[in-house]
Parts: C-alpha cells; structure tokens; sequence
C-alpha cells in the first residue's frame, strides 16, 4: 500500500475541517477527490503535504510504510510526495530554473547523491518543458511572477514531470483554465502515469475526469467520504450535483451524533 | 512558522567568521584627541606642511560641531578622548620594500580573510590594497597598473609621490567642515587608498582595498580618493572586518569620487564589520561620508553596497550630478539581525541638465535589527529635464524587527521627472511552504527568497564579489527564521 489514511481529523485555526478520512491509494492507481466547496477537498491535500497550520488531531497516515505526519514537510517532499498547487505562489527575483535546480538537488542531497551536473539537469528540463509545451524563457523568468493562471497550471505540471514524485496530489488543477490549457496539463499528467507512481486529483468538476481518467472517485462531504466509486460516479455527480450527497452526508452525521 | 520566541533566539545565533585577532606588535599612540595628536599623525607620515595646516583646521572645526542627532539610531555617547588615533604595526626602518619584508603574521591574517596579498596567488585581475589598523600595509600589481598609467596606492604614498594632486581634490567633495565624522576624519585619518585613472584610460583591473580593524580601543578613519579623469573608467571594491571585541569601536571613514567629462566609476562595497553578538554587545560603529562628484559632462558614478557588518551603520553614498547627462546610481541590500541598526541611504543632487539618477535599496531585518532608509533626491531650479527613480523595499524576518522609509524630495525645476516606489512585505507562508514542499529546508527556502528580494542589487556587483555577498547573505541569514 502506498498510502493509507485511517480515521483522519485535522483541524485548521482550530476549526475542524476534517471529520475520519479513510483512504486508501496503491501504486499505479489515479484516484480522485470530488466534493463541494467545504468539504475538506483541499485542506486534505495540504494536511498530506504537510502545511503548516493544519492540525491533525486524531487518525493515521501511513505512506510507503512509514507514519507520515511525523515526518517535516521537506522531507515528505525529498520522500516523493508532490503537491501541485491550486494557487501556485509567486517568488520574485528568483527564476524559475533556479528554484527547480534547488529541488532537484535538495532531493538528491536527501537520497545521499552529489548535484546533478548542469549539463544533465539542462537536458532533462528541456525535455519536460517541451511535455507541457512552454517556451524556455519561462525558465528564466521568476517563479509564477506575471505568469496566466494557465501558465501557473502548466508550471506545476513542469516541476512534477522532473521532480518524478511517487504520489502526485494535484490540488483543483483544472481551475480556471481553459480547454486548451487542460489538454496539454492532461497530457502532462497521463505520461507521468505508471505502475510505481499513484495520484490523487482533487477537483471540483467532472470536466478534467474526461481527460484524467481515474481509477477510484471518491466524494468528500462534511470532511468525510460519504461515497466511493469508479468514474461513473464522477458522471452522476455532474449530471445530480452535489446536493444529494450533503444531504446524504447530513442524514448519516445525524444518525451517528443522535 | 511554528518557531517561537525562544527557538529564533537560538537560530540567529552565528559564528563571525572574521572575528579573530592577529597578535602583532604595534605602535599605538595613547588614548585622547588633541592638536598635539593631529600633529603627531601628520608627522608619523611625514606629510607635506599644507597636510597639517589642512587637518589642524578640520580639527579646529570638528571640535565646534555636534554629533547628527537626526538618524534612527541609538548609542551610549562616545568619548572621543577615550579612542586610539593611529595604530600601526611595527615595522622595521621605513616600512616594508617587498612582500618579503611584510610581518608574515599579517599576510596569514590577509590570507585566513581569504585576500591573499601574493601576486601569484590572488583573484585573477584584481589588486588590492591592504589596510590594517590605521595604515596600508601592501599595495598589489601595483607595477602592471603603472604600465597603463593607472596610480593606485595608499593616500600616505599619494601624499609623498603625488602631493599636487591629493592637494587638488581631497576635499573637494566632501569638505572638512561637511560634517562631524567627516571633519574629525579630515582631521586625524591616517590611510587608505588612491586611485588616478588619466585620460581615455580604462583601468585593467578590479581595484580593491580591504580594510581590517584589528587593535583594541583605536578608531580607524580612512580616506580614500579616486580620481577618474575623461573618458576614464574603473571598478573598485572595499571590503571589511573587524576581531570581536565586547566593545564598540568607532570607523569614520570619508570616501570621495570624482569623475571628469564621460568617466565613469562603479564603486562596490562589501561591509562586514564585526556587527556585534545577539546582545547588541560589542561591533564595529560604521559612521561613514562617501560622495561622488560627476563634474563633468556625460560621467557616471554607481553605488553598490552590501552592507551586512557593524552594530551601527550611518552612512548615504551620494551624488552631485553637476555635470550635463550625468548619471548617478545608487544599489544597496542592508541586512539588520541581533541588535543590529542602519540607517543608510543616499542623496542625488541634480544640477546638470538632463541629468539621472536610480536608486535601488533593498533593506532586510531580522532579530530585533532596525533597518532604516533615507534618501535625498534633490533637483535644482537650473537641472532640466532631470529624473529620477527610486524604489525602496523592505523585508522583515521575525516580528521583533523593524523597517523604517524616510524617503525626501526636493524639486525646484518644473520639467523633473522622479518616481518613488516603496515596498514593505514579509515572507509569506505560502512562498516558505511552496519552496518546502519543492524539498527545500526552511533555511535554504528562506535564502533563495532573500537572494530574489537582493537579485537587482547583487547582479550590480562584480561577479566574483556577487557570488561573496550571497554566501555572506546566506551565512548572515542562517537560522534567522520568524
């Protein structure tokens, strides 16, 4: 197994937003998080990613065997585990090639490896710019700065395909962009498919699942998956909404309260 | 992040790599400040009679004066009559011919800064003058710049071999009446470098002077002077250190640029002077005068300093713009930790015409380090058509520091153009996490943040020294995480 989430709570600011997650993820499987606004899509991302703020208060994780919540965040990020974010931060005066280079060899120094020689690093960023087909002056320009919400996407996309994590979470990658955008970040996605990596897409539509075809759907509400599935699930969800599902999860948070 | 109070404490903690003391024996005049001791100097050196008349009226001067009350910084008093004015190491007969004859514990100091005073050994096309205390103790490549007509040596040597001209220009920029630190450095400074630049020369080399404070209870007070005549043009470099010491030591320098008709100079400074332990005892007080003059048309003067040393900074590398096209550049990055203070900025006087000015200041607070900046930029009714941009940004680290922007414009010339941006921001969370997830530690996240913040000024730099003032940066910065 690779990652196995047991009965997980986090709080955020000391609100509870997560209420006992259970999730399970193997290798080589794609498995999507759907939910309406609220309902802990994104603070389950952030809390595996290891944020800052995001406060487990019971539950279990465990990743490639080891209990993840007691590693930092760097090194669940030199472990393998990516997050693509949903609002990608802006850092000026540092390019874009730089801060990959850093964590390209940030990684390396974890594993117990010299820096990868410049030439080598070159080569392989500039095969994996052409995946996501940016031009290579988005290398030298700084991180996100002035970049389109679809340049920010594709980024992203970018330093996962040359990070080459184990678990890929990509948080609301689809949003806000527009149909061309999605098709080259989907392109992206599904080369980076194989049977040693899984992934985890967070979303709120059914749109990038056309796309992105995952093995599991899973729906989150009120901070718990109220229903597990394959992709027709994603498509029911899309013709019904979310609606029936809160109300669903309203009648079982009762049942188990009352 | 989650580090608390205590936890930053411990993190700002850092060794001053700088910080030892040579043992060497050395000739030290006696605490105390008086026309008897000006004299003394003065005749140490065996300085020209116009020399003492000079200093002796700086003197007199200085002892009219105040101390500037105006700047965000705070000190106990100075007893001026409490510092050693001139401390030199001994030396045998008239001071060191060759590099054999120099005390071989100072070039092991020189060396252990990593500013080897060998030839052979040195940072390809750079010289450098080494000032120890209060005299140069070696002067490099001396020969090679004398091919291209180039005079580079201490001001003491200048003073011998070129009197006519130190009498023409010291203090021609900053007179000795400018003010108090300026006109008590008039009055008892000792060395520090010379530089002539003749015509439609363009100097081969990086110049540099590496200035070391090593005695106890002395001031350092030197002077430096370049001179770079038309159609010229040279790169000079000043770095600093100092021992640490448990006491302030006081270093009031002035430093004056002059550039005739389409000469241009690029001066850097590097500043790590012992800045004090996390207690605010002890470093170096940094109260420094450096100006440029563009006299003639079409010249440049830039400024670029990293300044991450000294318990107190005080110091506004400027430039009077008297020349027509003139311009005038002004890059700084200020780092403030422990208990660090600067106040540091600069001014541009426009008086040409179409004359322009940048400034570019960069100020970075950490610990409880008070970082502030203060610039003039002044236009004159009879400068047409001058501009000016200025942007000034400020980064704070922790919540027990501060950043202060007194930024002041004086326009009298309707046609002026002059921008003023200003900036003051954190590092986010969201820019930590996004680096941490990438793999990064939060010390190496928060270095490559500070290093964009930094990136306009450091790619000023030479590049040998770029790459010197982002490791000082980082080793300044390690551990200082709010």
């Amino acid at each position: 197994m690779m990652l196995s989430i047991k009965n997980l709570h986090a709080s955020v600011d000391g609100k509870p937003i997560l209420r006992g997650i259970d999730l399970e993820v193997k290798a080589g499987e794609v498995h999507a998080i759907m939910g309406p606004n609220g309902s802990g899509k994104s603070t389950l991302a952030n809390v595996l990613a290891g944020r800052e703020n995001y406060e487990v208060t019971s539950g279990s994780v465990h990743y490639l065997g080891e209990n993840l919540l007691e590693l930092a965040t760097e090194e669940r990020a030199c472990k393998g585990i990516f997050l693509a974010f949903q609002y990608p931060v802006e850092i000026p005066g540092v390019s874009n090639i730089y801060l990959l280079k850093a964590a390209v060899n940030a990684r390396r120094k974890y594993q117990g490896l010299d820096e990868l020689p410049a030439v080598e690093f070159l080569k392989l960023v500039k095969e994996k710019v052409k995946l996501v087909e940016m031009k290579e002056e988005f290398l030298h320009r700084s991180v996100n700065e002035g970049f389109s919400g679809g340049e920010k996407k594709r980024n992203e996309i970018l330093q996962m395909a040359i990070l080459e994590p184990r678990l890929a979470i990509l948080d609301e990658t689809d949003s806000g962009l527009d149909i061309d955008a999605l098709k080259i970040v989907a392109k992206g996605v599904n080369t980076l498919r194989g049977p040693q990596r899984a992934m985890i897409l967070v979303t709120h539509y059914q749109r990038m699942l056309d796309y992105i075809v995952p093995d599991h759907v899973h729906v989150l509400a009120h901070g718990r998956v109220v229903k597990s599935g394959d992709k027709s699930l994603a498509l029911e969800l899309e013709e019904r909404g979310y609606g029936w599902i809160e109300q669903q999860a309203e009648e079982i948070a009762a049942a188990v309260t009352g | 992040m989650n580090s608390t109070v205590s936890d930053l404490d411990e993190l700002v903690k850092r060794e001053y790599e700088a910080g030892f003391v040579t043992d060497i024996e050395s000739d030290t005049l006696p605490p105390g400040l008086g026309e008897d001791v000006v004299s003394i100097i003065s005749a140490k050196k065996n300085e020209p009679a116009f020399m003492l008349e000079w200093r002796l009226q700086a003197f007199r001067r200085w002892q009219k004066m105040q101390e500037p009350g105006w700047a965000q910084v705070k000190h106990p008093a100075i007893d001026y009559q409490a510092i050693s004015y001139y401390s030199a190491p001994k030396q045998p007969g008239d001071g060191p011919q060759s590099l054999d004859e120099v005390d071989p514990k100072l070039l092991e100091t020189y060396n252990k800064l990593g500013i080897p005073l060998e030839e052979q050994k040195a940072l390809a096309g750079v010289a450098v003058d080494a000032v120890f205390d209060s005299v140069s103790v070696k002067t490099t490549f001396r020969e090679t710049l004398a091919e291209a007509g180039v005079i580079f040596c201490s001001i003491s040597e200048a003073l011998q071999e070129h009197p006519e001209l130190v009498r023409k220009y010291l203090g021609s920029v900053v007179p000795t009446g400018d003010n108090f630190y300026a006109a008590l450095n008039s009055a008892v400074f000792s060395d520090g470098s010379f530089v002539y630049i003749p015509k439609g020369v363009r100097c081969p080399m990086e110049l540099s002077t590496y200035f070391r404070i090593n005695a106890m209870n002395t001031g350092q007070f030197e002077r430096t002077l370049i001179i770079a005549d038309e159609g010229s043009y040279v790169s000079y470099l000043e770095g600093c250190t100092a021992p640490m010491r448990d006491e302030n030591q006081l270093h009031a320098a002035v430093v004056e640029l002059i550039a005739m008709r389409g000469a241009e100079i690029k001066y850097s400074t590097v500043q790590n002077w012992y800045p004090g332990d996390e207690q605010g005892r002890g470093g170096i007080y940094n109260f420094v005068t450096k100006r440029g003059a563009c006299r003639g048309d079409n010249s440049k003067i830039s400024w670029t300093q990293v300044e991450t040393g000294s318990a107190i900074t005080w110091k506004y590398p400027s430039v009077l713009l008297e020349g027509d096209n003139a311009i005038g550049e002004f890059y700084s990055v200020a780092l403030t930790r422990h208990m660090q203070q600067a106040d540091t900025g600069t001014k541009m006087v426009h008086i040409g015409n179409n004359t322009r000015s940048t400034i570019i200041s960069k100020g970075i607070s950490a610990g409880r380090g008070q970082n502030t900046y203060r610039g003039l930029v002044k236009i004159l009714k009879g400068a047409d058509n001058a501009r000016n941009y200025s942007q000034c940004d400020s980064l704070l680290l922790g919540d027990r520091c501060g950043a202060h922007t007194f930024p002041y414009l004086e326009v009298s010339n309707p046609t002026a153009q002059v921008e003023h941006e200003a900036t003051t921001s954190k590092i986010s969370e969201d820019q930590l996490f996004y680096c941490m997830q990438r793999g990064l530690s939060e010390e190496d996240a928060i270095s490559l943040i500070v290093n964009g913040f930094c990136k306009e000024v450091f790619k000023k730099l030479p590049m040998e020294f770029a790459v010197e003032a982002q490791k000082l940066l980082d080793v300044s910065l390690e551990g200082a995480v709010g």
